[in-house]
């Protein structure tokens, strides 16, 4: 109250005795900064749970997270392009598409403005593989009969429009196993570069592969 | 909803569901309601992304749709269910606990119908029986009817129940809407609907079939006889179900087996009876829960009449007595226990950070309501300087409460009595914040760990496959340690105690839920009486 200010100058507003404080005792000091973010822990915190079912849930945590990553309910963000158009593109894994969603819920359950096309169950390239080895089997044996020779490099030839029509297919199609693609087209990068080189189709008749090697270096 | 509640939800939609549902539920929680171009427009995202993550949502129960503030013509609005989020903790505690009742076919059932959020009867038995058949040896194969047997069972116990069917199809049609739209604020509750748990007629007959790998991989969704009856788990049951655990484990820590022997006896002939949220099971007189007992534990009946004296008089108050008929009338107290559970966590929380003096003030304050400083320090027999220490770090904690009773009118610091309380339910909701707060660094932890070490993760995946495929092709053992050694001893030193690291967080997280699910039950059981 204003009425004490002429007398005891050093009395504190609060009842000094109750709070335990002597006259002369300075008060602590206070805090200037921010608590630390790891404060230093006085007692160590007591050891986890063990034990089988613990151990069982643990499992089932893991797995569960490991396996939700698979199921179509994760929604993955398209990578946002990069400001080069690289190699690899090529054979990344096909974007996900936007318009439509990879499991058929329930429309009658949804509001009406929620309904997208749903996408049809990929085929794992079985399809495609079936028609493409009779076609190639034909080929091959046409090949080896005309020309002799040159058998590998027809081969070579051939299964690089095998691949052209493959990647005709892929874009109709959903999905392509996208390593296949890539062992072949390892495959076909020595000789891509020879057969575009040589790429007028004549018989390049009695050079042996040394020299092709050669003609490229 | 909390900054730590949002955080939380955010962090589990992004393990399970990715970071586009992530971002659209976060924003959805902040908002409250939106409609869904409301909410496209302003999470910048494609509308179809928007779409999609909306239909993952519903699908899970996660999210409710209704008509708007405009009625059932205008559009419709959509809001997030945290609690649901929640549960997606607990996911492995529900498989557990189905796998314990009702074995292996069970755990798969329930684990098919958490990931795919609801599914109809015919889908889950099909699944469920090919993944069995998959664990069998060549040859043998799972028939459908057992899966049907324990599916049912499980629906009779009430772990899974049907969908709430919607009231109209759930259509935001501007043309003619026959019903109008549930409104957004008041769901249809599952248990409203009298088919609740009533198994569909169909006729499944087969087995499960053994995935070759030649064949596509998912199996399509076939039209079954009960296309449009979708299950759910019910989440509410389990929750009543670990509640009865954790009230006979903690008989069994105080008193001894036997006596939660009999506990255990009573909470399950009352499993039916009860509604969930009573504060007491249904009064069982003596001689039922003597028939009821059963015979295995060899408790005679005068022995019988004396545990339930004892429990009775217990001071946590577990079991009451309502009354001498038929050998005297017993109950469960249930919101008791709980709010007694839920003291017995505060306490053992406040001695293990802050020592066992501290959680004798702490235990002091609980039960003698209001002290003042100077009676704290002389029924707790710690000498001054040190209570006064205590108290105040409990206080800037804000475990402990100053209450002011002044003398004079004027507040005057001089003339009020300061008492220090301990208030328990407040303390809950704080602790409850804490436990929010702890998930999600636990969380975060995790993925900075494995963030950090995510070189080194693809590369030992990468090695694993490769030594799976040359075991499959039956390759030499020189290969497979040549292809061992790839990683370098150091490597798999970090490899293991990344895994270790990683384990540990995980198997806080659970050990953290558990302490979530007695809080939260401790405070929707205040709620529910109020």
């Amino acid at each position: 109250m204003a009425g004490n200010r002429g007398r005891g100058r050093s009395q504190f507003t609060f009842n000094v005795d109750t709070l335990r404080f002597g006259r002369g005792d300075s008060l602590p000091t206070s805090a200037h900064t921010p608590s630390p973010l790891f404060p230093p822990m006085q007692f160590r915190p007591v050891p986890l749970h063990t034990g089988e079912e613990v151990d069982y849930m643990l499992a089932l945590k893991q797995e569960l997270r490991a396996s939700s990553k698979n199921l179509p309910f994760h929604i993955k963000a398209a990578r946002t392009k990069t400001d080069v158009a690289r190699y690899s593109d090529k054979y990344q894994n096909g974007e996900p598409k936007y318009n439509c969603i990879e499991w058929s819920p329930d429309w009658s359950r949804m509001p009406k403005e929620l309904c997208i096309k749903v996408q049809k169950t990929r085929k794992t390239g079985a399809k495609p593989q079936l028609t493409q080895k009779p076609k190639v089997a034909a080929r091959k044996e046409e090949v080896l009969q005309k020309l002799e020779t040159l058998e590998k490099r027809e081969q070579e030839q051939h299964s690089e429009e095998e691949e052209d029509e493959e990647k005709k297919k892929q874009n109709e199609e959903e999905e392509e196993e996208p390593d296949e693609d890539y062992d072949e087209e390892e495959l076909e990068d020595e000789t891509d570069y020879i057969i575009s080189y040589f790429d007028n189709g004549e018989d390049f008749g009695a050079d042996s592969d040394d020299n092709m090697d050669e003609a490229v270096c | 909803m909390t900054t730590q509640e949002v955080r939380l939800c955010g962090l589990l939609l992004q393990e399970h569901f990715g970071n586009v549902v992530e971002k659209v539920g976060t924003h959805l929680i902040r908002s409250g309601v939106l409609t869904l171009r409301a909410l496209a427009h302003e999470t910048k995202l494609p509308l179809d992304l928007v779409k999609k993550s909306l239909c993952v949502l519903v699908q899970h129960g996660m999210c409710t749709f209704g008509a708007g503030r405009r009625g059932p013509a205008g559009p419709v609005e959509y809001r997030i269910n945290c609690e649901h989020v929640f549960h997606m903790l607990r996911y492995p505690r529900y498989i557990y606990t189905a796998k314990s009742l009702y074995g292996d076919t069970g755990e798969l059932i329930v684990e098919e119908i958490l990931q795919r959020g609801h599914m109809t009867m015919s889908s889950t038995v099909k699944t469920v029986a090919d993944r069995l058949t998959h664990n069998m040896p060549e040859g043998q194969s799972m028939d459908y009817s057992e899966v049907v047997s324990v599916f049912s069972q499980l629906v009779e116990t009430h772990f899974l129940q049907r969908c709430p069917p919607l009231a109209s199809a759930g259509s935001s049609s501007s043309g003619a809407v026959d019903t109008p739209l549930p409104v957004a604020t008041q769901p249809t509750e599952p248990e409203s609907h009298p088919d609740c748990y009533k198994l569909p007629y169909i006729n499944l007959t087969g087995q499960g079939k053994r995935r070759r790998s030649s064949e596509d991989g998912e199996a399509d969704q076939c039209c079954g006889d009960d296309d449009g009856i979708y299950w759910q788990v019910n989440f509410q049951r389990f929750h009543l179900h670990f509640r009865d655990q954790a009230i006979i484990s903690a008989v069994s820590c105080k008193l001894d087996q036997s006596s939660s022997e009999i506990v255990r006896t009573m909470l399950r002939m009352s499993e039916v009876t009860t509604p969930a949220h009573a504060a007491f099971t249904q009064a069982l007189s003596a001689n039922e829960i003597f028939r009821a007992l059963l015979s295995s534990y060899n408790i005679a009946r005068p022995i019988l009449d004396q545990y339930l004296s004892l429990l009775v008089d217990d001071p946590m108050e577990f079991v009451g007595k309502t009354g001498d008929s038929g050998g005297g009338m017993y109950v469960v107290n249930l919101h008791r226990a709980l709010a007694n559970l839920a003291r017995a966590t505060l306490e053992s929380v406040v001695q293990e950070r802050f020592g066992s003096r501290s959680a004798r003030i702490f235990r002091l304050l609980l039960r003698k309501r209001h002290l003042e400083q100077k009676q704290v320090e002389d029924f707790a027999m710690i000498p001054a300087k040190e209570a006064k220490d205590m108290l105040y770090k409990l206080l800037s904690e804000n475990l402990v409460q100053l209450q002011e009773i002044p003398k004079t009118p004027d507040y005057a610091p001089s003339r009020t009595f300061y008492l220090y309380t301990v208030n328990q339910l407040p303390t809950a909701r704080l602790l409850l914040q804490h436990c929010y707060k702890t998930v999600g660094n636990l969380i975060e932890r995790r993925l900075y760990e494995t963030k950090e070490n995510k070189r080194l993760l693809e590369k030992s995946q990468r090695i694993e496959a490769i030594l799976a495929s040359l075991q499959a092709t039956g390759a030499e053992a020189a290969q497979l340690t040549e292809v061992e050694e790839m990683i370098t001893v150091p490597e798999r030193q970090q490899l293991e105690s990344l895994r270790h690291h990683i384990n540990k967080l995980d198997s806080s997280e659970n050990q953290v839920d558990e302490t979530i699910f007695l809080l939260k039950s401790y405070i929707n059981s205040t709620q529910a009486s109020l």
